[in-house]
C-alpha cells in the first residue's frame, strides 16, 4: 500500500480520540445522579408535585424554560396553565426556583452529571443558598 | 487540486506557520474579550459602539468586490489581458469576503448565538442581508475560480454551466458593497453616515484600494514563483486604481461641500473633527493626514503615465492608496460617525492592542486562505503554456 | 468503483441530510400544558406614552429616588466609567437633552434644570429596524422591547438609536451589582439592554418603577386613547419631545 504506514498511523491516532470519552472512563465508579427534593419548601406542599408530570418535567424541562422564555419577554404572557388546569407565573426565578431553591443538587446534580452547562445562570439568579458566584 | 498546496518549499511552511500562529494569537485575544469584556480588549465605548473591526468589514468587502475589475473586463468583454490575472482576482475575493465575514462575527457580544440569524432570518434588518450577500458572494467566486483553474488543470475549456454563475458574481460584487454601505447610510441619528453618495463613494474607493493590493500581490507572485500575471495587466490595473481615486477625491469634496455650503451642524462636526479637530478633540486629525498625504503621493505617481508604469514607483502608489483608503475607510469613517454622540458631545475610540491582534488574526485567516489558493493556483498555472495575449491555449 | 472526490461528495451530502432530519424530528415532538396566557390583570394600552413634567423636579434627591427605583430592581450594575456605564434611566441637563434648541438663550432656571432621559419607545424605532435577530421589536402595545436571551451583542442597534438609550455590557454586569433583585434576572457579558417601560409590570398589572416613584411627575398612559389622562395632560400643557425631525416618533413628551 502506498504511504500504507502513514494511513495506519492516522487511523490509530483517529481510532484512539474517537474512543477517549470511554477509555478515559475505565475504572471509574459510575454514580447515578440523584437529584435531591428535599428543600423547605417543597416539604412543606400537601401534594408534591411540579406543574406538570414527573415524566414529562424529567425529559421536556428545557423546552418548556424555552417556550416560557419566548412567552414572557415577546408576547407579554405570563400564565402558565398546567394539564391540570391549575395556573402558574411563568418564571424560573420565582416559579421554579421557588420549590428548588437548592439549584446545586437538583439541577447541578443532572447536568453536571451529562456535561451540559445550561447558561440560564449566566442572568438568571438561583436562590440564595450557596450565595451568587 | 488541494493536493498541490501540500507541496511547498520551505518558505511556504515558514509562511504557513507564521499565519498559523497570528491566527491563534488572534483567537486567544477573542476568547479573552468573552471573559473580562469588551470594555478591557476594545476601545469601544456607550457612545462610540462600533469600530476597527467594522471598519475591516468595510474595507475588505470592498477589497473582495473589486475583483469584478478583473473579472468582468476577462469574461464578458473577451479582455484576454486579464485571462491570467481572473482567478488571482477571484480567489483574493474569496479571502478578503472571508476577513469581512469574520469580522462582524468577532464583534459579536454573543458569539455562541450567531446562528440566531438565520433561526430568525430579519429581512428588514441589512446586517440579515449582509450575510446573505456575503455567503453567496464567497461560494461563487470558489466556484467560479476552482472550476476554471480546474479545466484549465486538465489542459480544457472551462464547463459551459459555470457561465451564468460567472455573470451573476458579476452582478453580485457591486450589491455586496452598496449593501454594505447601507448599513451605515440609513441611521437617522448618524448625520456623517446618512448621504445617498455612500454606496458609490464605497465602490469608488474600493476600486482603488482593490486593484492596488491585486498590483501588490502580482508582482509580489510574479518575484517568488515562474507565473507572470502580465506586465500589461498590471498596468491596467494601476489605470483603473487612479481614475476610482480621482472619483473617491471627488466625492470626498461633494462630501464637503453638501455640509459646509448647507451649514448644517451635524454634517459638518464629524468633518471637522476628522480634519482638523472639533472642540479640542483631536484624535484623528494625524491619522486623516497621513490618509490623506497617502492618497494625494498615490495620485501622484499614477497620473504621470511614466511613473505608474515603472515597477518600483507603481509598487510604491499602490502601497500608498491602499493605506489611505485603508486608514480611511478601515477606521476613520466608522469612528467618526459617532460624532457627535446624541447628546452633542464627542467621545472618542481608538483601537487596542488586544482588538488589534484579533484583526490580525482574521486577517491571517484571510491570508491563510489566498496563500492556499495561490499556490494551487501558480502550481497549475507555471505548467500551463500561454501565449503572447496570456490567453491560455486551449485545444478544442 | 468511485473515485475519492465522489465519496468526499456523497458523505458531505449525507451528513446534511442527517442535519435535515434531526431537525424534523425536533418538530414532531408534542407539547404538554394547555396554553400560556396573558395575565387578566395586565395592563392594557394600544400605545404606551410616557409624559415628564420637568416642572415638577426639584431637588436632586427626586431624581435618584426615581433612578434608584428603577435600577435596583432591575439589577442594573453601577459602572462609574462614562464609556462603559449602563443606566436605563438617567438625568442630563437642557443644551444636551435638546442640542440644537436655542439652548443659549432660554431662561437660567431651564438652563440649568435636568431632564430624566430614558429609551423614547419609539413609534417608529430605528433600532428594531437594523436588529439582525429581532432581538428588540415592537410590541402590539407600543413598547420597544428588549429580549436579552435573543440578542447577539452585535451593537447594530447602538448605531441606529438617536437617543443614546442603549447600553452594551463591555463589563461582566454581576461585578458591578451590590444588591441583587432575586426577582429578576441580571444581563450577561456582550448583550445589549435599555428600559423596556417596565414590560414585566405592566404584564402584571402595575405601573412602571418610574411612574410609581415619580409620585405624579411622571404620567404614563395610552397615547391613542383620547380620554386618557395622558391625552388630558399633553392637551394642556406645552410638550417636547427629543429629536422629532428624526421621524421616529418618540414616545416620551417632556413638559417644560
Amino acid at each position: 500500500m502506498y504511504d500504507g504506514w502513514k494511513i495506519i498511523l492516522g487511523l490509530v491516532v483517529f481510532v484512539i480520540i474517537v474512543t477517549l470519552p470511554f477509555t478515559m472512563s475505565v475504572g471509574k465508579t459510575y454514580v447515578q445522579p440523584k437529584p435531591s427534593l428535599d428543600t423547605p419548601e417543597i416539604q412543606k406542599m400537601e401534594k408534591k408535585q411540579c406543574i406538570e408530570s414527573k415524566q414529562y418535567m424529567r425529559e421536556s424541562h428545557i423546552k418548556l424554560l424555552y417556550s416560557w422564555k419566548d412567552y414572557a419577554t415577546r408576547e407579554g404572557k405570563r400564565v402558565y396553565i398546567a394539564s391540570d388546569g391549575k395556573q402558574y407565573e411563568v418564571s424560573l426565578q420565582k416559579t421554579c426556583m421557588k420549590c428548588h431553591s437548592n439549584k446545586e443538587k437538583f439541577c447541578d446534580e443532572c447536568h453536571n452529571y451529562v456535561s451540559v452547562k445550561p447558561y440560564c445562570w449566566d442572568c438568571h439568579i438561583e436562590p440564595k443558598v450557596g450565595g451568587l458566584k | 487540486m488541494l493536493d498541490l498546496a501540500l507541496k511547498g518549499r520551505p518558505r511556504y511552511w515558514i509562511w504557513v506557520s507564521f499565519l498559523i500562529t497570528m491566527i491563534l494569537i488572534g483567537f486567544i485575544c477573542w476568547m479573552r474579550e468573552h471573559h473580562v469584556g469588551a470594555a478591557v480588549t476594545t476601545g469601544l465605548s456607550r457612545d462610540v459602539s462600533w469600530g476597527f473591526h467594522v471598519g475591516q468589514l468595510t474595507f475588505f468587502v470592498g477589497v473582495a468586490a473589486s475583483a469584478v475589475l478583473v473579472v468582468l473586463p476577462y469574461y464578458f468583454h473577451n479582455y484576454k489581458t486579464f485571462g491570467r490575472i481572473a482567478v488571482i482576482g477571484e480567489f483574493l475575493a474569496v479571502g478578503c469576503v472571508l476577513i469581512a465575514m469574520l469580522s462582524v462575527f468577532v464583534i459579536m457580544g454573543q458569539p455562541s448565538r450567531v446562528w440566531n440569524v438565520i433561526l430568525h432570518p430579519t429581512p428588514h434588518s441589512i446586517i440579515f442581508w449582509d450575510m446573505v450577500v456575503l455567503i453567496t458572494y464567497l461560494s461563487l467566486n470558489l466556484l467560479c475560480g476552482w472550476t476554471i483553474l480546474h479545466a484549465e488543470k486538465k489542459s480544457a475549456p472551462p464547463p459551459k454551466w459555470i457561465k451564468p454563475f460567472i455573470y451573476w458574481a458579476i452582478l453580485w460584487a457591486p450589491s455586496i458593497h452598496t449593501v454594505t454601505a447601507f448599513l451605515y447610510a440609513g441611521l437617522p441619528g448618524r448625520p456623517h453616515w446618512m448621504t445617498a453618495l455612500q454606496a458609490a463613494h464605497f465602490l469608488a474607493t474600493a476600486f482603488a484600494a482593490g486593484p492596488s493590493l491585486l498590483i501588490i500581490l502580482s508582482m509580489i507572485i510574479k518575484k517568488i514563483s515562474k507565473f507572470d500575471p502580465g506586465q500589461q495587466a498590471i498596468n491596467k490595473l494601476a489605470e483603473i486604481a487612479t481614475y476610482a481615486l480621482i472619483i473617491h477625491l471627488f466625492f470626498i469634496g461633494l462630501e464637503f461641500f453638501t455640509a459646509f455650503y448647507s451649514q448644517i451642524p451635524d454634517h459638518m462636526v464629524a468633518l471637522k473633527y476628522l480634519y482638523v479637530g472639533y472642540e479640542g478633540h483631536t484624535g484623528m486629525v494625524t491619522w486623516m493626514a497621513i490618509s490623506t498625504l497617502l492618497a494625494f503621493t498615490g495620485l501622484l505617481i499614477f497620473i504621470f503615465p511614466p511613473l505608474r508604469k515603472w515597477n518600483v514607483t507603481k509598487l510604491i502608489g499602490a502601497v500608498c492608496i491602499f493605506f489611505s483608503i485603508w486608514m480611511d475607510k478601515g477606521f476613520a469613517f466608522v469612528v467618526s460617525g459617532f460624532i457627535p454622540n446624541p447628546f452633542d458631545k464627542v467621545t472618542e475610540a481608538w483601537i487596542a492592542l488586544n482588538e488589534f491582534l484579533v484583526a490580525a488574526g482574521v486577517w491571517s485567516v484571510g491570508a491563510l486562505v489566498i496563500t492556499v489558493l495561490y499556490k494551487i493556483a501558480i502550481t497549475v498555472k507555471e505548467k500551463a503554456v500561454f501565449d503572447k495575449y496570456g490567453q491560455k491555449q486551449v485545444v478544442d | 468503483m468511485i473515485t475519492r472526490r465522489e465519496f468526499l461528495k456523497i458523505s458531505a451530502f449525507a451528513s446534511l441530510m442527517g442535519l435535515g432530519g434531526a431537525f424534523g424530528i425536533e418538530a414532531l415532538e408534542k407539547k404538554q400544558g394547555k396554553e400560556v396566557i396573558k395575565d387578566i390583570k395586565a395592563l392594557k394600552a394600544k400605545r404606551w406614552a410616557m409624559v415628564i413634567d420637568t416642572r415638577k423636579f426639584k431637588t436632586q434627591e427626586d431624581f435618584d429616588k426615581i433612578i434608584k427605583a428603577c435600577h435596583k430592581p432591575h439589577n442594573v450594575p453601577e459602572i462609574i466609567n462614562p464609556l462603559h456605564e449602563v443606566k436605563w434611566i438617567w438625568t442630563e441637563d437642557y443644551e444636551h437633552s435638546f442640542p440644537g434648541t436655542a439652548e443659549q438663550y432660554i431662561s437660567k432656571e431651564v438652563k440649568e434644570r435636568k431632564f430624566l432621559l430614558l429609551c423614547n419607545h419609539c413609534d417608529n424605532a430605528p433600532c428594531t429596524r437594523v436588529c439582525p435577530v429581532k432581538a428588540t421589536f415592537k410590541r402590539e402595545d407600543g413598547i420597544t422591547m428588549q429580549d436579552m436571551h435573543r440578542c447577539i451583542g452585535c451593537k447594530f442597534c447602538m448605531a441606529g438609536c438617536p437617543y443614546g438609550a442603549r447600553n452594551y455590557n463591555f463589563l461582566p454586569p454581576r461585578d458591578y451589582i451590590k444588591e441583587f433583585n432575586n426577582e429578576y434576572p441580571t444581563r450577561t457579558l456582550g448583550v445589549v439592554e435599555k428600559c423596556t417601560f417596565c414590560n414585566e409590570r405592566i404584564d402584571r398589572g402595575l405601573l412602571p418603577y418610574c411612574v410609581e416613584a415619580s409620585e405624579g411627575k411622571i404620567i404614563f398612559g395610552d397615547l391613542f386613547d383620547s380620554n386618557s389622562e395622558i391625552r388630558k395632560v399633553l392637551s394642556e400643557n406645552i410638550v417636547i419631545r427629543r429629536k422629532v425631525e428624526l421621524g421616529t416618533q418618540p414616545m416620551v413628551f417632556y413638559i417644560i
